[in-house]
């Protein structure tokens, strides 16, 4: 359990200045992120949100060493650091314990960056990958990912006349993480400060690939105002829309468990990008996206007992 | 019983595979990562090798593509690592984007290239359109005519890349030389050691203690600045090329510069080669100046920086030149030697320029022999005595 009062007294690494959208939940997960850390750290970002926003030359907002490359590829430039230093350690060239994390987007994590992902994961490079995932390609305006969910309209998956915003459920890319046997894999919410960090905390003391997927409100892509950030991000989770969980050795245990489960209206009604699934006419789009939250909640649930 | 060029050489049979893997552990980087690629495979195979049995130090990265490869010879080299990767043809071409980056980042890695067609149709064969493909991405590219170059070029490659702070590929051509078992002398790993010295980068990201952020973004306002950086430092590198050849001579006793002439002293007409087909086509000069004929041959070594005013030098008084072109650029003008070499001399020549001729040859490793060469030649001869070049691009052993 991270401590609040301890929190508040170390030095922030992430700093302000930097140019993310008021109310961008990049930022709240890169800070809690560097918050977290106890060992220096060298983070690999993806092209991204982040990534633009964060270090426009000749400023910076990151107090550590920090690389970016490319957009697909944070899993396999963060393999190569993470290589560099066990040669150099080896060697006796480096000395200290540094740990190693990777941030990419959605779209950078879970369509272009997927294999980069996958390969750094299967090699046991001994990294933190973060998916801070807003649902959609925000950076350049909001088209949709494979992480968007269904209904949500984007700019390349819009809702028109014909067409009502996404028709796909997106993809499980935790899952897809778990199936790595990772000792260490969880879904957070930036909702949640407490089980974010301690999840952060966890994965960076695993000696092995970690994956963090944080589910993390967009004001401009998502529609909804600045301030909303936190309870939107609340809301996914009470919904049981994005659960929060963590699979240690692939064991299932589930961190939060609304006492009682919202509709998932309750989640789209403070959003923009929803508005057009609360009319009438598309309540059959409503019905299969509950449908499919209570069956994944459910097979969650069952996992757990595993 | 085969001279060795220094007393401590040591005469080995390799193919060119085998001779740049040997040339990696003898360079022992601290990280190599990389994937197969047909024909390249063995050099990584080989060095993989090496690992497992301990004779290096190395962190090999088992990638799961040629774009992890260089991503991850990117973060390693950012982190202070000497790192190094071998690939080839579609590998490079998926490469391609993180060429760029390697370079503006200026990382010195170094990789050894097999030269291989690039598809469509797919072909495992040796030509020179995968490194020409990237030829404007701010790399080094030293081009070797056998094992022996290919050895020597690897080893200082990795000199000239950390000195310049910028990348270099090391080129061989697929099969001819990449599976072709040649003599080659072998420098002692000490001497390798000392020649290449330790790697200490400048800012490395891992001292932690001194945190930057590499790979900012550059708008307007930076961006320039930053390329004409790279662009003034390919430049800087043409000196840098031949101080580390002349102490590789000093060294070892053999010879490097940009390029080879090969018996230019009274050529009147020349061919301007790069790679294995320099090794056909001085036997071509041989037998030609029996004739009486004043052939000669540059054989180009660096082609990344390119020597422009040198080569034009050595050009400009001739009377007719062929420039083969193991590529084509595709574009609806000759190919990219052939490019270089006129600019080089529209540029520099005080007085008339030689008639200048480009022939295509040898894609997808089609073959090219004596007297494919024999006819370029006395191509020269006709228009070196008032021929007319009708087609500057033409053809050698195209059905």
């Amino acid at each position: 359990m991270a401590n609040l009062k301890q929190l508040s007294q170390k030095e922030e690494l992430f700093t302000g200045g930097h140019r993310l959208c008021a109310g961008c939940g990049a930022g709240i997960v890169a800070r809690q992120t560097l918050l977290a850390t106890d060992t220096p750290v060298v983070v690999a970002n993806a092209t991204g949100c982040l990534e633009v926003a964060s270090t426009i030359f000749p400023y910076t907002a990151w107090k550590v060493p920090w690389i970016h490359s490319a957009f697909e590829n944070a899993g396999a430039t963060c393999s190569g650091v993470e290589a560099a230093y066990k040669s150099l350690k080896r060697q006796g060239k480096i000395k200290d314990e540094i740990r190693f994390i990777a941030f990419g987007g959605d779209g950078g994590t879970y369509d272009i960056g997927l294999q980069s992902l996958s390969g750094a994961m299967e090699r046991r490079h001994r990294m933190l990958y973060i998916c801070y995932n807003n649902e959609a390609y925000m950076n350049t305006g909001i088209q949709r990912s494979g992480a968007t969910p269904r209904g949500a309209h984007t700019t390349t998956a819009p809702a028109g006349k014909v067409k009502q915003g996404k028709e796909q459920f997106r993809k499980d890319l935790t899952a897809i993480m778990v199936a790595h046997n990772l000792p260490f894999a969880a879904q957070a919410s930036i909702g949640y400060w407490n089980d974010y960090i301690t999840k952060v905390q966890k994965a960076l003391n695993t000696d092995g690939p970690t994956f963090i997927n944080v589910i993390q409100p967009c004001r401009l892509g998502w529609g909804y105002k600045p301030e909303d950030t936190i309870q939107v991000g609340k809301l996914a989770v009470e919904t049981c829309i994005w659960p929060v969980y963590e699979v240690v050795n692939g064991k299932y245990k589930i961190n939060m468990k609304p006492k009682e489960k919202k509709p998932v209206t309750e989640f789209f009604k403070l959003q923009a990008r929803f508005k057009h699934l609360l009319k009438p006419e598309n309540k059959e789009i409503v019905d299969s996206i509950q449908a499919e939250v209570d069956r994944k909640w459910e097979n969650l649930l069952k996992l757990e007992t595993l | 019983m085969v001279q060795t060029t220094t007393k401590n050489g040591i005469i080995v049979a390799k193919t060119g595979n085998e001779i740049m893997a040997e040339a990696m552990r003898q360079i022992a980087p601290d990280v190599v990562a990389a994937y197969p690629i047909t024909p390249a495979t063995e050099i990584v195979q080989i060095f993989s090798q090496f690992v497992a049995d301990g004779l290096v130090p190395t962190e090999f990265v088992a990638v799961e593509s040629e774009h992890s490869a260089m991503s991850a010879c990117i973060g390693s080299s950012a982190a202070g690592a000497r790192t190094m990767t071998g690939t080839s043809s579609q590998g490079l071409a998926l490469m391609h984007e993180m060429l760029y980056i390697a370079a503006g980042l200026r990382l010195p890695i170094v990789v050894a290239l097999v030269n291989r067609a690039l598809s469509s149709p797919i072909n495992i064969h040796g030509d020179h359109s995968d490194t020409m493909g990237s030829r404007d991405a701010g790399w080094i590219q030293i081009y070797s005519e056998n094992s022996q170059e290919a050895y020597d070029n690897l080893i200082q490659a990795i000199r000239i890349a950390e000195k310049a702070k910028i990348p270099a590929m090391v080129t061989t051509d697929g099969f001819i030389i990449s599976h072709c078992m040649e003599v080659v002398e072998k420098i002692p790993d000490e001497d390798v050691k000392k020649f290449i010295g330790e790697y200490k980068p400048e800012r490395p990201l891992l001292d932690y203690k001194k945190p930057f952020s590499v790979g900012a973004i550059d708008l307007q306002d930076y961006y320039f600045e930053h390329r004409y950086q790279l662009i003034d430092a390919m430049e800087k590198a043409k000196p840098i090329v031949l101080e580390v050849a002349e102490d590789f001579k000093k060294e070892f006793n053999r010879e490097y510069g940009f390029y080879e002439k090969y018996k230019m002293d009274d050529a009147d007409i020349a061919i301007v080669v790069i790679g294995s087909a320099a090794g056909t086509a001085k036997v071509a000069v041989d037998d030609i100046r029996k004739k009486g004929v004043k052939a000669g041959l540059i054989k180009l070594r660096v082609f990344r920086p390119f020597p422009h005013k040198e080569l034009a030098q050595e050009l400009s008084n001739l009377k007719a030149v062929a420039v083969l072109d193991r590529c084509d650029s595709n574009s609806g003008a000759p190919a990219p030697l052939y490019l270089e070499v006129t600019s080089a001399l529209y540029t520099h020549c005080k007085s008339e320029c030689p008639k200048v001729i480009n022939y295509v040859y040898g894609l997808g490793g089609r073959d090219i022999d004596l007297h494919h060469i024999a006819y370029v030649y006395d191509m020269l001869g006709k228009i070196k005595t008032g021929t007319q070049i009708k087609k500057v691009v033409n053809y050698v052993n195209l059905r």
